[in-house]
């Protein structure tokens, strides 16, 4: 399929579902709390412009945030498990404990820990934990798929052990790491979002925040823009990773090469 | 080099190789040979330092043990580097300046300095292991069927090719494989080994001047010395 059509044809279904939408609000003349029309959703976006983007940028901060200490965290504790049984032994029943409870259910935990005035310090707790379990079962998996052959070799050259992580463990483990922190920037992303939902209302003033207060007064246009931009985010965050993925897999990995 | 009575009896019980005893001079080109499972590429990983024996010794005629490079069954290229990085490996690793482009020279490699693995065909990944073995300039030499997935053009191509380095730069080269006729056409001497455990069976001199062409392979004497090697390993089964 040709380039221009990739673009094209999305972008075209996307403006008719639009117009439609718009149409059958205004032919039914569906109240405004009930379905906004895509022109009120956009004019609401240019409107409440400087308060959700204030909004955005505490969601934004949060995630990335959480990401960034997610990742470091799993990829840490995957070379720790990767090299010692014993770690991995001590310490995975816990991670797993952190994977599988719910982030609702230990939310009002959190925010009674740090306190409703700290709210984004509970936000940001939660999102890491609910982002931190894809990195390090992804980059566990990436350690130890490392080729015995090159293991063979790397020992019959006498290479230290940091030349053996440097030059062949983290290579060799980072496809599985990237695609586990892929997963973990949507995940970070919805950590602070659903965090937010449970905090319900102190200093935190994220977008789930805005999408509440809302729904609350019954302004649905808000609401609406509220959501495009929480979707906007969720795109960026998974269009960056995948740019920095492409990067650096792009020459030698199986999944980024084309055929040829 | 030589290996005396070694043994080798892994973690499971299980025993590879008892009373195995080989002995190779300097520069020369010893072929082993014997069925799947005789502990061949046992005998490799014992002499490449990559196991322990766990009864005899090894010995390096009193001197250190040499520079070794290996050749393993695969490739074993590492896909995220180019083919001067792969082939610069062992130079890297030592801390040497990766200079390769004489290596990649010898193995028809040059135009692929820049290129990765993927890119390569099965023999040109074969050629580039090669030469790998061969960047820090070994004293040793050993190969693990290292042919045996090629197609038989590929693999005349790269025979010729090994020959041709080994007499070039005078590596003492221990080539492991289970093709009778790659055995007789490149070594000195061919060793059958068999057995579980394994052991050598008999030794076969192959006394045939290098270069030694194609139409070698035509000769009444090229096919008494594979008639030779298939009695030993007949003997050895």
């Amino acid at each position: 399929m040709s380039r221009l059509l990739r673009i094209i044809l999305p972008a075209l279904v996307g403006l008719v579902a639009l117009a439609t939408w718009e149409g059958a609000v205004r032919y039914w003349e569906v109240p405004l709390f009930v379905l906004p029309p895509p022109s009120a959703i956009g004019a609401s976006l240019i409107t409440d412009l400087p308060s959700l983007l204030e909004s955005l940028l505490f969601t934004l901060k949060i995630t990335v945030g959480a990401f960034v200490l997610a990742s470091t965290a799993g990829i840490l504790l995957a070379v720790l498990f990767a090299h010692s049984r014993l770690a991995e032994r001590a310490l995975m029943p816990y991670a797993v404990v952190i994977q599988v409870t719910p982030v609702v259910a230990i939310a009002p935990l959190i925010i009674l820990w740090t306190g409703l005035d700290n709210a984004w310090a509970a936000l940001f707790i939660l999102a890491t934990l609910v982002a931190f379990f894809p990195v390090l079962s992804s980059s566990l998996l990436g350690f130890r798929s490392v080729d015995r052959g090159l293991r063979n070799l790397f020992r019959l050259y006498g290479a230290t052990p940091w030349q053996v992580f440097w030059r062949l463990e983290l290579p060799s483990a980072l496809p599985h790491m990237l695609a586990g922190m892929k997963v973990a920037g949507g995940l970070a992303l919805i950590g602070a979002i659903v965090a937010e939902f449970v905090a319900g209302s102190g200093t935190a003033t994220g977008l789930a925040w805005r999408i509440v207060e809302s729904g609350n007064r019954l302004n649905m246009p808000r609401m609406f823009a509220a959501l495009l931009l929480l979707s906007a985010t969720g795109i960026l965050l998974h269009v960056c990773l995948s740019a920095v993925e492409h990067l650096l897999l792009r020459h030698w990995h199986e999944s980024r090469v084309k055929q040829e | 080099m030589k290996l005396r009575s070694v043994g080798k009896r892994f973690a499971n019980g299980y025993s590879a190789l008892e009373d195995f005893s080989l002995s190779v001079p300097p520069g020369q080109f010893v072929s082993l040979i014997g069925p799947s499972g005789c502990g061949k590429s046992t005998v490799l990983g014992l002499i490449a330092g990559l196991a322990e024996p766990t009864a005899g010794s090894l010995d390096w005629d009193g001197r250190d043990k040499p520079d070794i490079g290996f050749v393993f069954q695969e490739p074993t290229l590492m896909p995220w580097a180019t083919v001067a990085e792969n082939v610069a490996l062992p130079l890297t690793l030592a801390g040497k300046p990766a200079v390769v482009a004489d290596q990649l020279g010898k193995v028809g490699l040059a135009a692929f300095a820049g290129s990765y693995p993927r890119q390569l065909s099965g023999g040109m990944k074969m050629r580039a292991s090669l030469a790998r073995a061969l960047a820090s300039r070994p004293d040793l030499l050993l190969l693990d069927e290292p042919f045996g997935a090629l197609d038989e053009i590929t693999r005349f191509d790269l025979i010729d090719q090994l020959l041709g380095l080994w007499q070039e730069q005078c590596f003492t080269a221990l080539f492991v494989t289970h093709s009778i006729t790659e055995s007789v056409f490149m070594s000195q001497r061919v060793v059958v080994m068999g057995g579980k455990p394994g052991k050598v069976v008999t030794e076969i001199a192959i006394d045939e001047p290098y270069p030694r062409a194609p139409s070698f392979r035509a000769e009444a004497r090229y096919a008494a010395w594979c008639g030779e090697v298939l009695d030993g390993l007949r003997r050895a089964a």
